[in-house]
């Protein structure tokens, strides 16, 4: 797909909680006789005052900022999320009343599980493109519950990034395609009134991650005629780091390539952020001219494949606090009540 | 918290919107009718930047009912003159010096109950450390 | 404007009165300040309070009182200001007095903060601060005073420690008060080693939550007989404050309280020096202090000088807490400024019991509500 007029990301912002659980205090309370090897060594999880509106707020400012542009330049902003903190009231608005961005402007929420967030990308590159509006605010934030217990609990993160897309010539970043590849598959989901998800197990991964982000990769790289090896970057969403590194060896991408864009291993899976974060991380280090390849994945399911093409406005567009400033910023939880009571599963 | 008196709060809670006196410069936060320095009234809509530094601080030995622990209050001074009470966070209370350099975020201050309305405003906490640039 | 005369005084011991409700507390102080000023009714009833709405659920407080203690038809309204009520309430009946308007008035201030939970009454008592900006943050009543407390201890470079005396001072003086709530003394260890409520406030920093009632009547000359032992209020004055901690020109300065008693000191033609006690608002260590700088008993940062010295016991220069002061008779919040007054009054009268100091012949009184937002002071001459 291809907008109308050329469109790019004009400024980005990351947000990352700097609380750590670490894998080792929930192994302790569920594999009390030993603990099997945690595919992440500690998870980020947000303070007692902090949600994904919170944390939305924190990175779309950022990305106003440094994109240059004045509040009233921001005609829309969705924020994708499956941990909104309502199930009906918009987190959008909040986000556009913080930033001083009301009363003209579309706000919505969107939920496609973990690509909630890419999905908010789309329809800002599609407004953008057909010229209705100059900028466009595309978020993905999670803070995602986990059931005490489950093998999600030990992967289960908190974080995100928001893009704020306006015309092409005034942005660090150019989109030259994208596309969304979607079928009916749940391997994952929520019901409503529950409190925590339900998963497949292992139609997780094959018939359904794999799936879905190996095809949409593959129909947009023949869509633009281009191969993994043209691309300095590529970034996958990141429910465990040994997702992302088959599926980039399938596609046949190296270690290298995907290496800047992997924030899993410092912080676990962030859901409808943990795509963009990578896309965040990447930004923070790409030089102009460099290709990105992006490909999300969202349970339901789908993917939404982007790629990138980064322009000299790179260089001076990464004022403020990195996605590695806000990785290094840790507090560690080593305690499994205090985690309790910090995500709300107990509360007095 | 009243929804409608959050709801008039909110350009004050979620930017830290003050106003600036056109007649003697200062600026001010809370708002007011009229400047507080000067008496006179001609005010404008001011955002301020956020910045300040701790003046004073405080831990509660316990959160009261719909508020968040670690709780942490303080006095901060901002960079253009008001001192305002706000909470403090991310940061330990061992960390805490009057003087130190904080930011203002915006973040939940409570929810009314645990089906209620949620109230966001603004905290302050440290500057995030960048690392060096390479 | 007329002299005006306390001729009566009444008050209930101040404690935990789980069998006595607003009209019983607020009967037994009335019914003891008119007996002993020997008359059966009064022109009119102020009464000072600060929590019967949000704890006791009861507005139109003074009305319920002057039925329940046969006073009506009197004209009779609350009068609400903070942790002041009680000191404002007397001003009020002194106006009416001074004015001509009325010529015997009674004031009582009366508080029944038991009947709520912790958090309710908590709740309350933030009702004083600046609700947008400092309660609904989550600042507490004793958030805000420890957070005065902490830049005085940074500013004057002393350690919370230097408080002690305050606090040993006014629990060795309500060893000597019947009505007092707390009646055994405490040691500086004692106060040391209190655990914090909202650092560096301590339990022992802070006066606790309770119930009590006093009254007063005042009159104009015309009206002393034979055999009362007036009181004379020779001056009287209320100043107000930013509401918010944040805005006040000095946070270490309470502009208020300073304002009040210099308008009180300017009016009498009396100095700090000519105090012979000093009923100060002792709700925390932290306000005494403050409270004695902005009376000018001692210069900015200079009060724990005083407490170290020994000058606020009875013995001393500027005898503070002489029957305990809020922190051991108790603080039942709006009625604390009229303790002060019943309990000045008994000094200057030499009817202080065990508490009664040698010389006693002017007292200064100061109610101050919301961490200085609003100050009533008085001087009080035998």
């Amino acid at each position: 797909m291809k907008a109308a007029r050329e469109v790019g990301i004009a400024g980005y912002g990351a947000y990352v909680p700097r609380y750590r659980v670490l894998t080792e205090a929930i192994s302790k309370t569920w594999r009390p006789g030993g603990a099997a090897a945690a595919a992440v060594a500690e998870k980020s999880v947000p303070g007692a005052d902090e949600d994904v509106v919170t944390m939305a707020i924190e990175a779309a400012r950022a990305a106003l900022g440094r994109a240059g542009l004045e509040p009233p330049a921001v005609g829309a902003v969705w924020v994708g999320s499956e941990s909104k903190p309502y199930a009906v009231k918009p987190s959008a608005t909040i986000v556009a009343e913080a930033l001083g961005i009301t009363p003209a402007v579309v706000a919505a929420d969107m939920e496609f599980a973990c690509k909630a967030g890419s999905e908010a990308m789309q329809a800002a590159v599609a407004f953008v493109g057909a010229g209705m509006v100059e900028g466009a605010l595309a978020i993905g934030m999670d803070a995602a519950q986990s059931r005490p217990g489950d093998a999600l609990e030990y992967t289960a993160g908190c974080g995100g990034a928001a893009f704020l897309f306006a015309a092409a010539d005034r942005s660090l970043a150019s989109v030259e395609a994208s596309l969304s590849y979607v079928t009916d598959t749940p391997d994952f989901f929520r019901r409503e009134g529950a409190a925590f998800p339900e998963h497949g197990g292992r139609f997780t991964g094959e018939p359904s991650y794999f799936s879905h982000s190996l095809a949409a990769s593959r129909r947009l790289l023949a869509e633009i005629g281009a191969e993994p090896r043209d691309f300095a970057h590529a970034v996958f969403h990141q429910p465990v780091p040994k997702f992302v590194r088959r599926v980039a060896a399938e596609l046949g991408f190296t270690g290298a390539q995907i290496e800047n864009g992997l924030v899993a291993p410092r912080m676990g899976n962030a859901y409808a952020g943990s795509s963009l974060l990578g896309l965040a991380a990447v930004l923070d280090v790409a030089r102009p001219g460099e290709r990105i390849f992006f490909c999300s994945y969202g349970s339901g399911a789908g993917s939404d494949a982007f790629a990138f093409q980064v322009t000299d406005h790179i260089e001076d567009r990464r004022g403020g606090p990195k996605v590695l400033d806000y990785l290094a910023r840790r507090r560690e939880i080593d305690d499994y009540g205090h985690y309790l009571r910090l995500q709300r599963k107990i509360r007095r | 918290m009243q929804l409608p008196r959050f709801h008039r709060l909110r350009s004050a809670y979620y930017r830290l919107e003050g106003q600036l006196c056109s007649v003697c410069g200062a600026v001010q936060f809370p708002p007011r009718t009229s400047c507080a320095a000067c008496r006179a009234g001609g005010l404008e809509r001011h955002r301020l930047s956020g910045r300040g530094s701790v003046f004073s601080y405080s831990e509660a030995a316990q959160a009261p009912e719909g508020f968040a622990p670690p709780y942490l209050m303080a006095l901060v001074k901002l960079e253009e003159g008001p001192v305002i009470a706000a909470q403090l966070t991310d940061v330990e209370p061992e960390e805490i010096e009057i003087g130190m350099a904080v930011e203002m975020v915006t973040r939940r201050i409570r929810e009314m109950s645990p089906q209620g309305y949620l109230v966001y405003g603004y905290k302050f906490r440290p500057r995030i450390e960048l690392e060096a640039e390479g | 404007m007329r002299d005006v005369f306390i001729i009566g005084v009444g008050q209930t011991p101040v404690g935990e009165h789980w069998d006595l409700g607003l009209r019983e507390l607020g009967a037994v102080a009335i019914g003891q300040a008119l007996a002993d000023a020997g008359v059966e009714g009064v022109d009119a009833l102020y009464v000072g309070n600060m929590l019967s709405g949000c704890v006791n659920g009861q507005e139109n407080l003074a009305t319920l009182l002057a039925d329940a203690a046969g006073l009506l038809p009197a004209e009779a309204f609350k009068v609400e200001a903070a942790c002041a009520s009680g000191g404002a309430a007397v001003r009020a009946a002194a106006l009416a007095v001074a004015a001509g308007v009325h010529d015997v008035v009674l004031a009582v201030g009366i508080e029944k903060m038991t009947d709520g939970v912790a958090s309710t009454v908590a709740a309350g008592l933030a009702t004083a601060a600046d609700q947008d900006y400092e309660a609904s943050h989550g600042f507490s009543f004793v958030a805000l005073s420890a957070l005065m407390m902490r830049r005085y201890l940074y500013e004057h470079g002393c350690s919370r420690e230097e408080f002690a005396p305050f606090a040993v001072n006014a629990h060795k003086n309500g060893v000597g008060n019947d009505h007092a709530m707390f009646r055994e003394p405490i040691s500086a260890g004692d106060f040391n080693r209190s655990p914090v409520v909202a650092s560096p406030i301590a339990v022992l920093d802070a006066a606790p939550v309770c119930d009590g009632a006093a009254a007063v009547v005042v009159c104009c000359r015309d009206r002393i007989g034979p055999l009362h032992e007036p009181v004379r209020i020779a001056a009287a004055a209320a100043a107000t404050d930013t509401i918010a901690l944040g805005s006040r020109e000095d946070i270490l300065t309470l502009g208020s309280a300073k304002r009040s008693a210099e308008r009180c000191f300017a009016a009498s033609g009396l100095a700090p020096g000519q105090m012979d006690l000093f009923e100060a608002h002792d709700a925390f260590t932290i306000i005494t202090a403050l409270s004695l700088e902005a009376c000018g008993f001692a210069g900015r940062g200079e009060a724990l000088r005083l407490a170290r010295e020994g000058c606020i016991s009875a013995d001393g220069c500027i005898p503070l807490s002489t029957a305990g002061g809020l922190k051991a008779r108790g603080h039942p919040v709006g009625a604390s400024g009229t303790y002060q007054i019943v309990e000045a009054s008994l000094q200057l009268r030499g009817r202080a019991g065990a508490n009664q100091l040698a010389k006693a012949r002017r007292a200064l009184t100061q109610s101050i509500g919301g961490h200085g937002s609003i100050a009533v002071t008085h001087i009080l001459e035998a």
